[in-house]
């Protein structure tokens, strides 16, 4: 019974091809709104997270300065505040729990120079912590040696960046033993870091790092540590490391109490956290919007339902009189509504599908297929076939079958 | 005397109420056996359609029984009459009434279809149905493709094809000309003759209602006037009807 309704439902779509097509397009572009809304905001969430887990999982920066936005970070160090040192960055190793690793790091810009090719990168200068709280991993070579980075050796490990501008084309591409040239001095490349690939922050594989010695006595002629990196082991207090993190440096730097910190602390985990939240918020308003187009794809379906049910009256009246029940009539147009709205729906995820897809690649961001969602507005779209085609299907059912027959 | 297959005791229709209530039948008695062919006459008003609704289990009386085969219509709910109808019954309408851009097969497996037949049982019915009203081979023609005479045929083979008792056809040769009038009179009389199908007919046409037997004339609520044909027609025009096709 069920079967023949539901062929019947198909054989009267399939009988008026073309009001069916513009019946169901509120539904096609109400579903694949939603699902292409909602599909860009989670792949824009997810490379979002992508690129801070690029800069450190439960990374703190702590930069001289006051805080003055998120990310602005006061790099350089405004008039008269002091700088860090890297006796800074052993106390705080030393003294405060649940630190992982800690890495005081100084930045310079240079134009580096080697196989006849020259680049201009940003020089960093550090410790081999540097590779762990930056989540680093090396394609080949080695990190320093204790001894190069207390000789403050002419050595440098390169980024991918760096690597592909110099060394592309030449034997064994890596540039592995070479000299690259860095202002006045030559280091000998003796690691090559694992691409991170591009991320918001600015390319970080455009980079040569050299042990902070190295660049504070050949690159900037000065002991300044521009900031300190600092990894939490995970599962530690956030908030607690960071407070026994203020009053140490609070009591490094010799502030009074009242005083306001001269130096700010950045966390990745939280500024992760802060922006995903805020993809949300606007993946949640834009599904909202396109939900509300969904709505009006139902209402212009039970206009359509109404307006065929008038039309197609003697026909109602003629089933009724040769014996179809009241719901079987009931069931025929509901049916028919939930298959059209339901085709809807299919056509609606087909056409998100490609456009997701297409719109992600263009937008720089993740494409991931959501099952979740899909079913979702599939299951939508047929509910809204079941809330919009109940009335004009039982409108049709309630008919008297002479009236019906009379009908011009 | 056997019991009838149709009787109507007291029947009477009334439409509003007060002031504007108009009383269509006043008390009707009639008795319709088994494997008759019955004309219904009668100028319009005069409550034929109305007593042809009843008939037809789409209505029921105001005052009055109907009992069909000894059960009491009009005391039966709106689905049991339409379970009644899809049994017992089958619908000719002067209009006709196939389902546009829908093939005479699928026009005729239709009340199968409400029955729950199988699309194989569905099929080899129809196919028997169109046989007998002389359509062999015009299955897949849609009544855009078919002249007024086929498709009212169509129209007939969709009232026979759950093989009913009752072949009710309100006025069937209203929309045709005299030539295609005379051969769908011949089909009814041959499967009123043939195939024992009791047939009740409304026509204003003297000469369609003279195929009947018998003949029941309506005016202004009663019945003025039920009589057997004497000398009815039995000459139509050549209309192929296979053997046992239904």
């Amino acid at each position: 019974m069920l079967y023949s309704v539901f062929m019947l439902a198909l054989r009267s779509i399939r009988r008026n091809l073309l009001r069916s097509f513009l019946t169901i397009l509120g539904i096609v572009i109400g579903v694949s709104a939603v699902i292409t809304m909602v599909t860009l905001g989670n792949g824009a969430t997810a490379s979002i997270k992508a690129q801070i887990s690029g800069l450190g999982t439960n990374l703190l920066m702590v930069r001289p300065g006051q805080r003055s936005g998120p990310g602005g970070g006061g790099g350089g160090g405004g008039g008269g505040v002091p700088q860090f040192n890297e006796a800074d960055a052993e106390a705080i190793a030393a003294q405060i729990g649940g630190v992982a690793a800690v890495a005081p790091e100084g930045r310079a810009s240079a134009t580096v120079v080697a196989n006849g090719r020259n680049w201009a990168t940003s020089i960093i200068g550090s410790s081999n912590a540097w590779f762990d709280t930056g989540n680093w991993k090396l394609a080949s070579g080695r990190i320093f040696s204790d001894e190069e980075q207390q000789a403050g050796s002419a050595v440098c490990l390169i980024g991918e960046t760096v690597r592909r501008e110099i060394f592309d084309g030449t034997v064994g591409q890596t540039g592995l033993g070479a000299q690259l040239r860095v202002r006045k001095f030559s280091c000998i490349v003796i690691g090559i870091l694992a691409g991170k690939g591009q991320s918001g922050m600015g390319d970080q594989d455009d980079t040569v790092v050299v042990p902070l010695r190295t660049l504070q006595r050949r690159v900037t002629g000065n002991l300044k540590v521009a900031t300190l990196l600092v990894s939490m082991r995970d599962g530690s207090d956030a908030t607690r490391l960071k407070a026994s993190l203020t009053q140490l440096l609070r009591e490094r730097r010799k502030l009074a109490t009242g005083d306001d910190d001269n130096f700010n602390i950045f966390d990745t985990q939280q500024l992760a956290e802060t922006l995903s939240s805020t993809t949300q918020v606007l993946t949640t308003l834009l599904g909202a919007v396109a939900a509300v187009s969904l709505l009006v794809g139902g209402i212009g379906i039970m206009n359509i339902m109404l307006v065929s049910v008038t039309e197609r009256t003697r026909e109602i009246g003629l089933r009724l009189a040769i014996g179809a029940l009241e719901h079987e009539v009931l069931l025929q147009f509901l049916i028919e509504a939930v298959v059209l709205s339901a085709l809807g729906g299919v056509i609606g995820i087909l056409i998100a599908t490609a456009a997701s897809w297409g719109l992600s690649s263009l937008m720089g961001v993740p494409y991931a297929f959501d099952p979740f969602i899909n079913l979702l507005s599939l299951a939508f779209s047929a509910g809204i076939g079941v809330l919009f085609g109940y009335f004009p299907a039982k409108r049709a059912a309630r008919m008297d079958p002479i009236e019906a027959l009379r009908h011009e | 005397m056997t019991e009838p297959l149709i009787r109507l005791q007291g029947v009477t229709k009334r439409y509003g109420s007060g002031q504007a209530e108009l009383l269509a039948l006043k008390g009707i008695d009639l008795d319709i056996q088994a494997g008759e062919f019955v004309a219904i006459m009668g100028p319009s008003g005069s409550g034929k359609s109305t007593a042809m609704n009843i008939l037809g289990c789409l209505d029921t009386p105001s005052q009055g029984q109907y009992l069909f085969e000894g059960a009491h219509v009009e005391s039966l709910s709106r689905d049991q009459r339409a379970r009644l109808r899809r049994r017992y019954l089958g619908f000719v309408f002067q209009g006709f009434n196939l389902l546009a851009r829908t093939s005479a097969q699928e026009n005729v497996e239709l009340p199968l279809l409400y029955r729950g037949d199988t699309a194989n049982v569905r099929r080899t019915a129809a196919a028997k149905a169109l046989q007998a009203v002389g359509l062999a081979g015009w299955e897949h023609h849609t009544p855009a493709e078919l002249s007024g005479g086929q498709q009212q045929r169509v129209a007939i083979a969709r009232a026979i094809v759950t093989e009913p008792a009752v072949v009710l056809a309100d006025e069937p040769t209203g929309n045709l000309d005299t030539q295609r009038s005379h051969e769908i009179m011949g089909l009814l009389m041959a499967l009123n003759r043939d195939h024992g199908i009791t047939v009740l007919m409304v026509t204003h046409e003297p000469d369609m209602a003279a195929y009947a037997r018998r003949m029941v004339h309506f005016i202004d609520g009663r019945i003025a006037k039920d009589a057997a044909n004497p000398n009815p027609t039995t000459t139509a025009p050549d209309v192929p009807i296979a053997e046992g096709a239904v």
